[in-house]
């Protein structure tokens, strides 16, 4: 999504509907006042209420709706409720960043690996492998839950439900990211390079190291990020596969105890540390994205964007 | 010279297929063999001392006898899966429905009218999908709560502030669920409003189109392919869903087929329906899933 976002930035028109006044009744070019109201009004409905929620995580009372004064109780300062202090709150944060790391340390280099294999090796086993790779995109992830949960308490005993069952399935559900994004981008790229590198002596393998990597690092770093964040909020593969309360991370956590048990601002300022997880690593996406098309004008993360939407 | 180059492109073929093999495997192993098993466990049988499921592997030996059991849930005295069926269907369509309704506009005057304003706009389009579905709904707990904001707003301007929003409600479930997956859908639409060429709606114009008719025979047709696509993006996991009405209702009167799957697998002795009822929800996807995938298969293959 930074990658896409990015894209979106630099391709803004300079504001191609501003100029032709036309003296006709009824100017075609006039601005939609009702149609601006409106997706202003869907704008402010899609982000005030989170941010009312991060206010109340900092709220100096127990009330999620009653403003009693800012503090970081919350976070640090309540020595049995606080993120710090409480062990399930502090362990699911640990949970998350380690289920998050070691998939997207897994996903990435295996979704490249296969997009490269797959684009290049023509013939009737890539595509109806990549039909697979494009259902495990499409399916709802609950069916993929409930198979991958049969699996692995009938057959496969050996991925123990928790964290071994979580990042399993993890990889597998997070699969298409870099392997479709990669992909479009190696089909932008085109085989020329790689032509060229193996002409002036190159074996296969190093200019593939050296040349077509390289270049594909863009959409490598945009499916990381990508993968990293969607694992942070990753919600029904956890739930299903995770065994004990050690191994739940947050947002199984904030789930369970809506209806009871831990209440309150403490599972704001949760969901705030998840919210603040996702955003640090979208950012550091973005900045690393542009710096790295700096003085590019290709379309690859849109197309990849489009591609994965199905249009 | 020929044969050279037979000869360097068979080597590269083994080089393509390793690269291909882990992911490939990874595939295999955990996103084929697991729907493999989920068919093992619903042709399979019942432990009756441990209540636990029994696969049957060799596909030949399957019994009936978990669908027929789940035929009774759905059909014989005492069916409680007819009704978590159908108000999947209605919670759905009502909440596809009112996605629509809200982001084409959003998206199309995104595309075609924020002018200078475009950049912000998107960056403020595609924010809420950074913000966890777990934070957003709970937001929305916090808001809907019997002392919360939408109460206080309500009694604000005169109406009844106590109603229990969050006590079984339809209407906050199909809420939530437009509030949950239409981030995904304005982007799609965005997508694809934004390559429709100009030049097309201006055609029209010139030819004497009115605004409202350019609108509805020019830029609605050739949305169609968008609209459809978004539709899926949406429909697919709202169908699957079982936590937003968990979280907003928690109410036996608004379960969904999801929250029916759920409670098979966790109670005992019921695993082996909760896989055939998590296969019929999979045939019946089959379909929209099938045609999602050969477009999104079709459009990697245009960028070539």
């Amino acid at each position: 999504m930074a990658g896409a976002t990015s894209e979106v930035l630099s391709a803004v028109p300079g504001g191609a509907s501003s100029a032709r006044r036309r003296r006709r009744r009824g100017n075609p070019w006039r601005r939609p006042w009702a149609l601006e109201g409106f997706t202003w009004l869907y704008i402010v409905w899609s982000i005030v209420p989170v941010a009312i929620a991060v206010l109340f995580s900092f709220n100096n009372g127990a009330s999620q709706s009653t403003w009693q004064g800012f503090s970081t109780k919350w976070y640090v300062g309540n020595s049995v409720q606080s993120v710090l202090h409480n062990p399930s709150l502090h362990q699911a944060v640990v949970q998350t960043l380690k289920l998050s790391i070691l998939t997207t340390l897994i996903t990435v280099p295996l979704g490249i690996g296969f997009a490269i294999g797959i684009d290049r090796w023509r013939g009737r086993t890539s595509s109806s492998l990549n039909m697979v790779m494009i259902f495990s995109f499409v399916v709802p992830e609950l069916l993929l839950a409930v198979a991958l949960f049969l699996l692995v308490t009938q057959l496969l005993k050996f991925l123990t439900l928790g964290t071994t069952a979580e990042v399993a399935g993890l990889v597998v559900w997070n699969f298409s990211w870099p392997a479709i994004i990669v992909r479009a981008r190696l089909v932008t790229i085109g085989k020329t390079y790689e032509e060229a590198a193996t002409d002036l002596g190159a074996s296969r393998l190093s200019a593939i190291r050296r040349v077509l990597l390289p270049m594909l690092m863009p959409a490598i770093f945009a499916s990381a990020v990508l993968v990293f964040a969607s694992t942070v909020d990753d919600f029904v593969i956890v739930e299903q596969l995770s065994s004990t309360a050690a191994t739940q991370p947050m947002s199984v956590l904030i789930y369970s105890n809506v209806h009871g048990g831990l209440q309150g601002p403490a599972l704001n300022a949760l969901a705030t540390i998840m919210l603040f997880f996702s955003l640090a690593v979208a950012l550091v996406g973005f900045v690393a994205y542009r710096w790295m098309t700096r003085g590019e004008r290709s379309q690859g993360a849109t197309q990849a964007l489009t591609g994965i939407a199905g249009i | 010279m020929n044969g050279i180059g037979t000869s360097r492109d068979r080597r590269g073929r083994w080089l393509w297929i390793a690269l291909a093999a882990p992911g490939a495997v990874w595939l295999i192993v955990l996103f084929v063999v697991p729907f493999y098993a989920m068919l093992a466990v619903a042709g399979g049988g019942i432990n009756s001392f441990f209540e636990t499921a029994v696969p049957t592997w060799n596909p030949l030996q399957w019994s009936s006898a978990n669908l027929s059991v789940v035929w009774q849930d759905i059909a014989g005295t005492g069916a409680y899966l007819g009704a978590p069926a159908l108000r999947t269907l209605l919670y759905t369509a009502a909440a596809t429905i009112i996605s629509l309704a809200i982001a084409y506009p959003v998206a199309y005057f995104v595309s075609r009218y924020a002018g200078r304003r475009k950049a912000l706009m998107l960056v403020l389009l595609i924010a809420p999908f950074w913000v966890s579905y777990m934070m957003r709904m709970l937001a929305w707990i916090d808001l809907l709560q019997q002392g919360g904001f939408v109460n206080s707003a309500l009694s604000f301007v005169g109406l009844s502030g106590s109603t229990d929003w969050l006590g079984g409600k339809s209407v906050t479930v199909i809420f939530g669920l437009v509030y949950g997956y239409i981030p995904y859908l304005i982007l799609v639409l965005y997508a694809g409003l934004d390559r429709i060429d100009g030049s097309l709606l201006e055609a029209a114009r010139d030819l004497g189109l009115g605004r409202w008719r350019t609108f509805w025979r020019v830029t609605v047709p050739l949305s169609k392919p968008t609209i459809i696509a978004g539709t899926f993006i949406t429909v697919l996991p709202m169908l699957g869903d079982y936590f937003t009405n968990q979280l907003l209702s928690a109410a036996p009167g608004t379960t969904m087929i999801g929250n029916a799957i759920e409670g098979q697998l966790q109670s005992a002795g019921e695993t082996g329906q909760g896989a055939v009822v998590s296969l019929m929800l999979l045939v019946v996807l089959l379909i929209p899933m099938t045609y999602y995938a050969l477009s999104t298969a079709r459009a990697s293959r245009e960028f070539a």
